[in-house]
């Protein structure tokens, strides 16, 4: 077996790694302190957040409102931006000190980044992707869902001897919790023995922001191969519902639609109160990223589309007949409780 | 610089809709699946394709699994890579993360003289993404995750990418050798030459080797080497739906809808 540089009986304690972009932890970093909180509830188990960045020592409070015991913060000028090899470098060293017994991080582009190269560095096992975390009775070991085969499959996992455990987890799957500010905490500056020479990561053009975030709509509509590239109806009836327009696959490989909206085990796990599905077939892959869904509404030409046997409402039509009187329908509704 | 030596990584993976699992001994049914090339891996072949024709060189496809992976090697000489080796062994099976991605970097330091190492951006059958950091971690080469308009440049000796963000993207540029796994429908793959077809099918240069083939410690591939295990295994079960079917005009099924979405208005 391949050893880990440390082992289970110096190890201890949820690390959460907080990731942060532009002076704002990212969403999935606070729903996993709030999962790991849940984990330990009723047991003396601490939650430290691990930060790095440059000045966002502010952030470690907003850490300690979510969950976190104590936050270690390495903060440096050469952390401005994300590296894979600055930040693995220092990372690295803040766990060898601490020797976590669970590392987690959000399964963000470079979440997972970060986590694939760490876990080789330290040679322990890492649970990509997860869907759900648990803690199991007697060992305390970290126990991930993963979901396998597009979707169809789920795989338990775990790391029995090497640490930390680490698992990356998906946006949306955990809620983000109600911060509370009284809650108190420890904030631990660590020294950052960071060099130029150690990054040889150019980030030529970095943009954020202006994006959307599907993961956190209340009522999503979402359309596939059946759109044709139309997308005038199906984002008429997302705004008037106040909701966001997502898509499957194969808009953002047509070029119809930009990656931030796909939804599906490739794209982003949602978890909307209304899902109206339009011209998706429904493969495993499409719905994984939808079925945490409240109600789910599929409208599709084929009867046998699989996105049926997942929907509370179906309607066996092309989208181009059904939108026009639903939107009006709609219109109708909503000036009648005041036209939100 | 001397011409580019591009390693392209496939996976073959069964299709994903056909695969079952028995849940009575909790293992994966995969008798009469058929099976694929990992489809973003397909993306692989072709930005190894398109490199070499911009810059000369060779592509060198390598991948882990069983003999039975032989035909597919096949098929991606056939699109126009140079050579392929399969690392196949029993000792390599059930290999975690870990495992895998140091028995596919011990193949890839023994054809050696690498310069870019490409992967897909996940397997849709494990869909881990993982394996693309660890063989840079095991060969201490740089890396760009979810790359698309990779362009290498020769004078410089780097490699820059455009590479997806939680929200947004960035442009990097890392010194080669790089590992980079491709983002997903980064481009449209070709397909295969069916001239090349003939030869791939008889004379493709495809070498198998074994464990014992390449420098790797038993004790750190295959389950040995993997730290993490499954722990059980379950047919996903969606939420209990409604399937309420409507019907009608669109008129009075907009209607019905409405009723029944009121909550949400």
């Amino acid at each position: 077996m391949t050893k880990s540089l440390y082992g289970a009986k110096e190890a201890s304690g949820i690390w959460v790694y907080l990731e942060q972009s532009q002076g704002q932890l990212e969403g999935v970093s606070l729903e996993l302190l709030g999962k790991a909180r849940e984990l330990v509830e009723g047991q003396r188990i601490p939650i430290v957040g691990v930060l790095l960045g440059d000045q966002v020592g502010g952030l470690a409070q907003e850490a300690i409102a979510a969950g976190a015991d104590e936050v270690r913060v390495a903060d440096d000028p050469l952390l401005s931006q994300y590296t894979t090899d600055g930040y693995a470098k220092v990372i690295t060293e803040i766990i060898l000190d601490g020797k976590p017994d669970i590392l987690l991080l959000g399964a963000t582009p470079d979440g997972r980044d970060l986590a694939g190269r760490i876990a080789v560095r330290l040679r322990t096992g890492l649970t990509a992707d997860c869907t759900d975390l648990k803690l199991e009775e007697k060992s305390g070991l970290l126990i991930g869902e993963v979901w396998g085969f597009g979707g169809g499959i789920i795989a338990y996992i775990k790391c029995p001897d090497n640490r930390p455990q680490m698992a990356t987890v998906r946006a949306g799957v955990f809620a983000v919790p109600e911060p509370d500010p009284a809650r108190q905490g420890k904030i631990v500056n660590v020294p950052v023995k960071l060099a130029e020479k150690d990054i040889k990561v150019q980030v030529l053009e970095h943009v954020v922001g202006g994006g959307v975030d599907i993961t956190r709509a209340e009522v999503l509509v979402a359309a596939g191969r059946g759109c044709q590239g139309d997308f005038a109806l199906v984002n008429e009836l997302a705004s008037l519902l106040d909701g966001e327009v997502g898509v499957s696959r194969v808009p953002v490989d047509e070029g119809w639609a930009s990656r931030d909206r796909m939804i599906g085990q490739t794209g982003y796990t949602t978890r909307p109160k209304l899902a109206i599905v339009c011209g998706i077939s429904g493969a495993f892959q499409f719905t994984v990223g939808v079925e945490k869904a409240e109600t789910i509404v599929a409208i599709n030409s084929d009867a046998e589309a699989p996105i049926f046997e997942a929907a509370d409402y179906c309607i066996v039509d092309d989208m181009f007949n059904v939108l026009p009187p639903l939107i009006k329908a709609v219109k109708k509704a909503r000036g009648g409780n005041g036209g939100r | 610089m001397r011409p580019l030596h591009i390693i392209a990584c496939v996976k073959v993976v069964p299709k994903p809709e056909e695969v079952k699992v028995d849940t009575k001994t909790m293992t994966i049914e995969r008798g009469n699946v058929r099976s694929e090339i990992n489809p973003p891996d397909m993306n692989v072949l072709e930005m190894a394709l398109t490199l070499k024709e911009q810059h000369g060189g060779k592509v060198t496809v390598v991948a882990m699994g069983p003999p039975l992976f032989d035909p597919y090697m096949r098929l991606a000489l056939a699109m126009g890579a140079d050579e392929a080796y399969l690392l196949s062994d029993r000792a390599f099976a059930a290999a975690d993360t870990l495992a895998t991605s140091y028995a596919l970097a011990q193949g890839i330091r023994k054809i050696g003289d690498y310069d870019l190492i490409l992967c897909g951006e996940e397997s849709s059958d494990g869909a881990t993404a993982q394996v693309p950091p660890g063989i840079a971690e095991w060969l201490d080469t740089s890396q760009i995750t979810y790359a698309e308009d990779l362009e290498v440049l020769p004078e410089s000796g780097m490699v820059k990418a455009k590479r997806e963000l939680a929200g947004g993207y960035e442009v990097i540029q890392v010194p080669l050798p790089c590992t980079a796994s491709v983002k997903v429908g980064a481009n449209e793959p070709r397909f295969m030459d069916m001239e090349r077809k003939a030869w791939a099918q008889t004379d493709g240069p495809v070498t198998v080797w074994a464990a014992s083939d390449i420098d790797v410690e038993p004790e750190m591939i295959g389950l040995p080497g993997s730290p993490t295990i499954v722990d059980g295994l379950a047919q996903a079960e969606g939420k209990e739906r409604k399937h309420e079917f409507l019907a009608g005009t669109p008129e009075e099924r907009a209607k019905v809808l409405i009723e029944r979405l009121r909550p949400y208005l």
